[in-house]
């Protein structure tokens, strides 16, 4: 196990320090942050323009550069805005709560919805209910997730004006963007549920189970359904990276104040080291997702260890 | 001497008269043909502007089925000639996805070592970072349109190929059939592209089917954002940007380019569907 657990953390190390330095690298691109916090400023010289280069430290190597920006990640130092100087730790910390509240809302729909749907479609294999769920599932995994936010806004606010259209004001606001990716998300984890679920109810206990005369829901659901638990809280795990940046993007239509909107605003006043400090928050908090559904699958399953 | 080829055994694709089959080809094949001979039908290539016609809503005017948009244009041609945009990097990005990830996934099972190393390295880093944030920081700093789009889905898509390929491999190479093509003296590169390719090629066609539905998704969402391709062009992603200034009085302008997704995205879905349970029974190719 120990051994597991060093290998997984290095990975875990290795992805970081790839990710960052991707991301400090494509920001580095850009050209100079200098002449960019000029602008506007008026008459600039080269002189003020090296003096604004040594305050940011832009005058150093690259690699002095990207270890400074490691050094202050370990600290919660992510550097300063370029509009207005505020602190990019302080920005992202007040738009991470809205991105996380959205994000757990729409796992929780996800979670509730596909777990009936996928038992459904498991125990009635091949016929009507099964297909239905499962052309709506496709149905649903086709949606573009913005184009649907759009859909929900056309009907829940402009049609019955019964929702607002968009920011984070009291808890109705919350039904439209987690419902968006919720949607989205059952139609994945329908799929998941099914086939887990399949493979599980084909199993010899399932039959014991029957055969001592328990009924089908207590079979289903406490016998069955928490043998797929395991695989399927990995599967939901995983999914945490795609359901972030799903969200990302569904913000950007309902005017969310969470970490899509600080990234996009960023990008259109280029204001880079928000970006990057928003990418590398995102990044940190999958990565450490990812890391702990593995280890907790390691601790249950030592089948994973050893692999 | 493929001894099992999946792609060219058709009598394994007899399930042609299943419904998912049917109303896949149905839809992609009605879509492409319709973008392929989309000048042919609108000559003005949907740009006539026409500002007596602003905003017509669908069928109040014979010439516009769908409606017009804010400029007098009809939305049925745009959307048409959109289609190019989504189906060309869905496509192009998935085939050079492809080709990139076989010659990686071929070399990384079959001599191990460095290329191995860094085939599994990057699926570690692809499946921390989603996909749409490495586009943000990309198109914000080299900028969107066309290329630069399907080179960033092509970076960011060959690893799941790789894995793939690089799986069957290592499940293949120690086969008879390979292990006597080795002692006869038959050459790597022979061995790699023609004894082992073509029977791994039925996931990888599952999954490029698949992956182009997603990156059709991933495309439009990007030109949705302002990221991807030149506003000027029409695309279904930026008809729906410019669209949802109009929510309010003419929703016809986003109601019909998300269709098209939908349908494009759904057509796709139900061929990889059907082809992966024809094709890779035993689902190797999972989402």
């Amino acid at each position: 196990m120990a051994k597991f657990l060093f290998y997984r953390l290095l990975q875990a190390l290795f992805v970081l320090v790839a990710v960052t330095l991707i991301v400090s690298f494509a920001i580095r691109l850009t050209g100079d942050p200098a002449v960019m916090l000029a602008q506007g400023a008026g008459s600039i010289t080269e002189a003020d323009l090296e003096r604004i280069r040594e305050a940011l430290g832009l005058n150093q190597p690259f690699l002095v550069q990207y270890l400074d920006f490691l050094k202050g990640l370990f600290t919660g130092d992510l550097g300063r805005s370029f509009m207005g100087g505020t602190q990019v730790s302080e920005l992202v910390g007040r738009a991470l709560p809205a991105t996380l509240a959205l994000a757990f809302a729409s796992l929780f729909i996800s979670i509730a919805l596909s777990i009936p749907l996928g038992v459904k479609a498991a125990v009635s294999r091949g016929r009507w209910p099964d297909q239905v769920i499962r052309i709506i599932s496709l149905i649903g995994l086709s949606f573009p997730n913005f184009w649907l936010a759009i859909m929900m806004v056309l009907l829940m606010s402009i049609t019955f004006n019964l929702l607002p259209p968009s920011g984070m004001e009291g808890w109705q606001s919350f039904i439209m963007p987690a419902a968006t990716m919720g949607i989205i998300l059952t139609a994945t984890n329908v799929r998941l549920v099914r086939t887990t679920m399949l493979e599980t109810l084909r199993s010899q206990y399932i039959m014991v189970a029957r055969a001592k005369g328990l009924s089908n829901s207590v079979v289903l659901y406490k016998h069955a359904l928490r043998n797929c638990s395991i695989p399927l809280i990995t599967y939901f795990g995983l999914q945490f990276g795609g359901l972030l940046g799903g969200i990302v993007v569904v913000e950007r239509v309902f005017n969310w104040p969470g970490l899509g909107t600080l990234a996009f605003d960023a990008v259109a006043a280029r204001d880079y080291p928000v970006l990057q400090g928003v990418i590398t928050v995102l990044s940190l908090l999958i990565i450490s997702i990812n890391l702990l559904v593995d280890i907790a699958y390691g601790f249950v399953d030592p089948r994973v260890r050893k692999s | 001497m493929s001894v099992n080829s999946l792609l060219f055994n058709f009598s394994k694709l007899r399930r042609f008269k299943s419904l998912e089959f049917i109303m896949g080809t149905v839809l992609v094949g009605g879509i492409g043909l319709a973008v392929l001979f989309s000048s042919w039908l609108f000559p003005d290539g949907g740009s006539g502007v026409n500002l007596a016609m602003r905003l017509t809503p669908p069928l109040a005017d014979g010439n516009f089925l769908l409606g017009t948009d804010p400029l007098g244009r009809d939305v049925l041609a745009r959307v048409i000639i959109g289609g190019e945009i989504s189906l060309k990097v869905g496509f192009y990005s998935a085939l050079g996805a492809v080709v990139l990830g076989i010659v990686m996934g071929l070399l990384s099972g079959y001599y191990g070592g460095i290329v191995d190393i860094i085939v599994m390295r990057f699926a570690d880093v692809q499946l921390a970072l989603p996909f749409i944030l490495l586009a943000i920081t990309f198109i914000a700093v080299i900028g969107g349109g066309l290329t630069n789009m399907i080179i960033l889905l092509i970076v960011s898509q060959w690893v799941q190929y790789a894995r793939l390929v690089r799986g069957s491999v290592l499940s293949l190479k120690d086969r008879e059939f390979i292990l006597s093509a080795q002692a006869i003296g038959v050459r790597d590169w022979r061995i790699l592209f023609q004894h082992l390719l073509p029977n791994l090629l039925g996931p990888v066609i599952v999954l490029m089917t698949l992956n182009v539905a997603n990156n059709i998704l991933l495309e439009s969402s990007l030109t949705f954002l302002g990221l991807g391709v030149d506003p000027v062009i029409p695309s279904w992603g930026g008809m729906l940007a410019e669209g949802r200034t109009y929510l309010q009085t003419a929703w016809w302008v986003s109601v019909f380019p998300g269709v098209a997704i939908l349908l494009t995205v759904l057509g796709l879905n139900l061929l990889g569907d059907w082809l992966r349970d024809t094709l890779d029974p035993t689902g190797r190719t999972t989402r």
